[in-house]
């Protein structure tokens, strides 16, 4: 765990990604203006529920959202260690994705290729972008294997992926991430698709990893939970937007705006005895007609008639490095007032 | 009183004969391996496990949506699997199902209307749809739509609104938010805990979630691999897990405090498969009991009770980790 001293290894400015929808029916905003940074040795946790882009996000940093439909919008930033991502030409690109940064996506089963063995996967980028023999290849590839806890690596490595259960395939995901020991790992809801007691020894693998390794982890979820235990800081994210950004324990302590508020109210608790949840009414809106002002206005339990209008910016909260999206920062009597 | 009443079921499934049909069979898969419980008349029973631990096939083979290998269950009295096919209908009346996966549980070329007149047709009963609708919180508006046309949380509530158009008296609602936001899960949570209120219903309320069932369940019971290691009253199994999947259970549930330092029980390896359980106690491979001997390897412990109304199939239950 570092702080947020230094500079940034990953700079996101103004982020935009757009899809271009069925005719008619308009241009889905899917990423709107996000700005974060990640610090190297750092956790960043975004947070968010179905929509509110955090996977666009994710892929727009290493350029894998399809074109088209999507594209990214002149003008946003993606900076790694100093260089603009978005304006590589593709072999400089190759260079860094999957060497510098890498990803593991949320479906083990999706993601590998079936028709080979997982030892030739992981070799594959060692091959690539470290140049290599076949034979070193293999032998990282069983070195990979024993470190992410795959029992008789010697012998798992020229199994298929059917030959693997779901837990032993995303430690195999995570092998060929790390394969080439990159600076920043993007893990795009790794557990989601997991039991949780598998869920729990893929968390502790990667919390072991990155101390032994020393990598930022960008950790994509839709689990609060999971950021609680994992994450150095948290981006919160919603219709498009970074409503939330601040440190873990200040953003659960005091959660600023409405829409981390509600989502922290709404978990089922294992702690809390039988009783109602706390539900934010109504549904997240649509990508291609985001409501106007702020975009959570609609389902704001404080909203007045600025929020309907006016779009806050990100302002500072008080506390170091939480900002939030919101005006009731401005007139914090509001809230009291409700309450 | 009890409602539903299930002794001893059993479901396994043959195994693939291979060389094309002609080999030995693989080894049976089983599924549910002698489970038993009861469901008192307007409570709810939550049934928690993993992939493959058989808590959909519980629920399934209940509504005979499956049929059992061994065992019976009684609905009100009546023995469920002895039904000929016309009283199996008119029971199903009283005993409906909520899925998980509200994208391809409804027929996506039926409106809303037609989805939940069906049930009534099938029946011969006369009910209003605009009152069905209002009652899971949609507008009446909605009756003319199409699945496609609306979000996960919609699809539930008409999936839910389709299962009490015949006014059940017992609902298995199979993982029925796990596909859900949390936000929205949360709707629908509380919309199923007005609705039992309102309605006197009986829910076995299936989950992999303990934290969820939490909210919903009067009694609880864990699953793993196709038997019930342990079942208690809500508020004990939480404060007092008796059997060491339990505890590891809970302990891993992320929960949303980070300064929540509870002893994490990470467990070792995978859930084996329910073809070829192991040995004894099904769960000794992966026990992280202190107290686990050579007897874990042999001797199946049996689900008995250790504290009234708390039963668990450990045989170090009195000496819970």
């Amino acid at each position: 765990m570092t702080g947020t001293e230094g500079p940034a290894l990953l700079r996101v400015r103004d982020l935009k990604t757009y899809f271009v929808t069925e005719q008619g029916k308009g241009t889905a905003r899917a990423v709107d203006d996000v700005s974060f940074d990640l610090y190297p040795g750092e956790t960043l946790g975004i947070v968010g529920e179905s929509g509110c882009g955090k996977t666009v996000t994710s892929l727009s940093i290493l350029r894998l959202v399809p074109e088209p439909p999507g594209h990214i919008l002149p003008g946003s930033v993606i900076e790694f260690e100093g260089r603009n991502l978005l304006a590589l030409a593709a072999p400089e690109l190759r260079a860094v994705r999957g060497n510098q940064i890498a990803m593991i996506f949320q479906e083990p089963m999706t993601s590998l290729n079936p028709v080979f063995t997982v030892g030739d996967q992981i070799a594959e980028a060692a091959i690539v972008h470290q140049h290599l023999s076949r034979k070193a290849a293999r032998a990282r590839a069983i070195e990979m294997l024993q470190l992410v806890g795959i029992p008789d690596p010697k012998e798992r490595v020229d199994h298929y992926p059917h030959q693997l259960s779901g837990g032993m395939r995303q430690r195999v995901m995570i092998a060929m991430a790390l394969v080439c020991h990159p600076k920043v790992l993007i893990a795009d809801e790794p557990t989601t698709a997991l039991d949780v007691t598998i869920q729990a020894q893929i968390l502790e693998l990667l919390d072991r990893l990155q101390n032994e390794l020393g990598m930022a982890v960008l950790l994509i979820t839709h689990d609060l939970g999971v950021v609680a235990g994992h994450a150095d800081r948290v981006v919160v994210m919603y219709a498009g937007r970074v409503v939330e950004t601040a440190p873990t324990s200040g953003l659960f302590e005091q959660p600023t705006h409405p829409y981390t508020e509600g989502l922290l109210a709404a978990v089922p608790r294992i702690d809390a005895p039988r009783s109602r949840l706390h539900a934010i009414p109504g549904q997240v809106p649509a990508a291609t007609a985001w409501p106007t002002g702020c975009r959570f206005h609609p389902r704001c339990p404080y909203a007045w008639d600025k929020c309907v209008t006016q779009e806050p910016p990100q302002l500072e909260t008080g506390a170091p490095g939480h900002t939030a999206r919101c005006w009731l920062v401005t007139e914090p009597e509001r809230r009291q007032a409700k309450r | 009183m009890t409602l539903v009443d299930v002794r001893d079921l059993v479901k396994h499934y043959a195994g693939e004969r291979r060389w094309f049909g002609l080999g030995r069979p693989a080894a049976a898969v089983r599924a549910v391996d002698g489970v038993s419980f009861a469901i008192a008349s307007g409570k709810t029973l939550g049934l928690v496990g993993e992939s493959g631990s058989g808590k959909t096939t519980v629920g399934r083979t209940m509504l005979r949506l499956q049929e059992p290998t061994a065992g019976k269950v009684l609905f009100e009295e009546n023995d469920v699997f002895a039904l000929d096919a016309t009283r199996l209908r008119a029971l199903r009346r009283r005993m409906q199902i909520v899925f998980q996966d509200p994208y391809s549980s409804l027929n996506p070329r039926m409106t809303v209307e037609e989805t939940l007149r069906e049930p009534l047709e099938i029946h011969g009963l006369s009910g209003a749809v605009p009152a069905l609708l209002d009652e899971v919180g949609l507008d009446a508006a909605f009756a003319k739509r199409y699945p496609h046309e609306l979000s996960g949380g919609q699809r539930q509530r008409v999936g839910i609104a389709r299962a009490l158009s015949v006014e059940p008296k017992f609902v298995v609602c199979d993982e029925p938010v796990s596909a859900l936001d949390v936000s929205v899960q949360a709707q629908v949570l509380n919309l199923l805990a007005d609705l039992q209120t309102r309605r006197r219903l009986t829910y076995l309320f299936i989950a992999h979630d303990l934290a969820v069932v939490r909210h919903i369940a009067d009694d609880v019971a864990v699953m793993y691999l196709g038997k019930i290691v342990e079942r208690a009253p809500a508020a004990e199994i939480y404060a007092q897990p008796r059997h060491p999947y339990t505890r590891a259970l809970l302990s891993a549930v992320p929960e949303p405090n980070p300064r929540a330092s509870k002893q994490r029980i990470v467990l070792a390896g995978d859930i084996p498969s329910p073809a070829h359980p192991p040995s004894g106690c099904p769960f000794h491979p992966r026990c992280p009991h202190p107290l686990k001997s050579e007897r874990c390897h042999t001797e199946p412990p049996p689900l008995r009770e250790i504290t009234p109304g708390h039963l668990a199939a450990c045989h170090y239950a009195e000496k819970p980790m």
